[in-house]
């Protein structure tokens, strides 16, 4: 599967890894749903290092769209609580 | 709720069919969607030009504070020479708030500078897939049939389209930071032509009472300490060098400049 994180760009990553990438999406959403900021980071990092070190870096050119979209790296804990929509991360 | 990974793929993925959908007739996509792909460059490259006259304004209201922290300093050991130990603590105060409020400038500055490296280099990133796209769609035009060429030119387009999405998405968060470093340098400008910089601590993000009240003891330290240490030069019977003192009113650049050399010292 091809993973974007924002910002950075795409990788492509083994599809055995899509349950890896859940649970640590899902620790990242359940850590800002119990008010955990730094088990927000924590697992927000591991999720985006994962990604970068598992996966094989997609060519500049490639015109693949991408499976799954995660956040940018900076993504704040507050952000994270919001919808990412509306006047959350991307506005319409 | 769903995953971060999946509320932003959907997010994005809403973003770019609504780019794509533009077009009615099928044939004009690889068109249409190409225009579309070179505005958005266009934009990305406004967006970073924007970036760079707001980072260029902080940067001259710095230099202003600066020339401000010279002149208050200046003021401070006249009023110290004549004798007005509370005025020259005015000026000592008001020259603190200053140099808190040249450190929170300089860190935005930098942070400016961070985001035009970003935005540059995901202007690069999306012309290198325009590009690609650009040489592709004339691929496809020559070797598929009308409708396996829809299929693979809607598949191109919107991984481009993905890549416009989020150099949107990057653009908008430079241009919220941006939004809010100008509200909090209007209110400093406003401050700054008030005369009122000891009040500077309330612009600060999130400062409680109790960060405030610390700010204010240590303040007082630091101006305490300056104040003792301008006192001891002025009495300790080494007269400052001719044209320090009492000529502030006249010519305050040639002031500014002896007063930068003093500071430091």
């Amino acid at each position: 599967m091809i993973v974007r994180i924002s910002g950075e760009g795409q990788w492509r990553l083994d599809d055995d890894v899509r349950t890896r990438v859940n649970e640590l999406d899902n620790a990242a959403v359940a850590a800002v749903e119990a008010g955990d900021e730094p088990g927000f980071h924590a697992s927000f990092d591991a999720l985006l290092s994962m990604v970068r070190a598992d996966g094989e870096r997609l060519a500049g050119d490639d015109l693949h769209p991408s499976d799954v979209i995660l956040p940018p790296a900076d993504l704040s804990f507050d952000e994270a609580g919001e919808d990412f929509t509306g006047e959350g991360l991307i506005p319409d | 709720m769903a995953g971060l990974g999946g509320r932003m793929s959907t997010v994005i993925k809403a973003k770019v069919s609504k780019i794509l959908d533009k077009a009615e007739d099928p044939a004009e996509t690889l068109d249409y969607s190409y225009q579309k792909q070179l505005e958005a460059l266009q934009n990305v490259k406004k967006g970073i030009a924007d970036v760079v006259t707001s980072k260029k304004r902080l940067q001259m209201q710095s230099s202003k504070l600066e020339q401000q922290v010279v002149k208050l300093d200046t003021q401070a050991r006249q009023a110290l020479a004549q004798g007005n130990e509370d005025l020259a603590r005015v000026a000592l105060e008001r020259k603190d708030g200053l140099q808190a409020e040249l450190q929170t400038l300089d860190a935005q500055v930098a942070e400016l500078e961070a985001q035009q490296e970003r935005l540059t280099e995901s202007e690069k990133k999306l012309r290198t897939k325009v590009e690609a796209f650009r040489t592709k769609k004339e691929v496809i035009k020559a070797q598929y049939s009308a409708a396996e060429a829809q299929v693979r030119i809607s598949e191109a387009a919107t991984g481009v389209g993905e890549e416009m999405a989020d150099v949107g998405l990057a653009m908008q968060r430079a241009e919220d930071k941006v939004e809010t470093m100008k509200a909090r340098a209007d209110a400093v400008s406003e401050l700054e032509a008030a005369g009122t910089f000891e009040d500077l601590t309330a612009l600060g993000g999130g400062e409680d009472d109790i960060d405030k009240q610390l700010r204010e003891l240590s303040t007082t330290s630091v101006v305490d300490d300056e104040l003792a240490k301008m006192k001891a030069e002025i009495g300790a019977g080494s007269p400052p060098a001719p044209g320090e003192l009492g000529a502030g009113d006249g010519a305050p650049e040639t002031v500014d400049g002896d007063a930068t050399d003093e500071g430091k010292a």
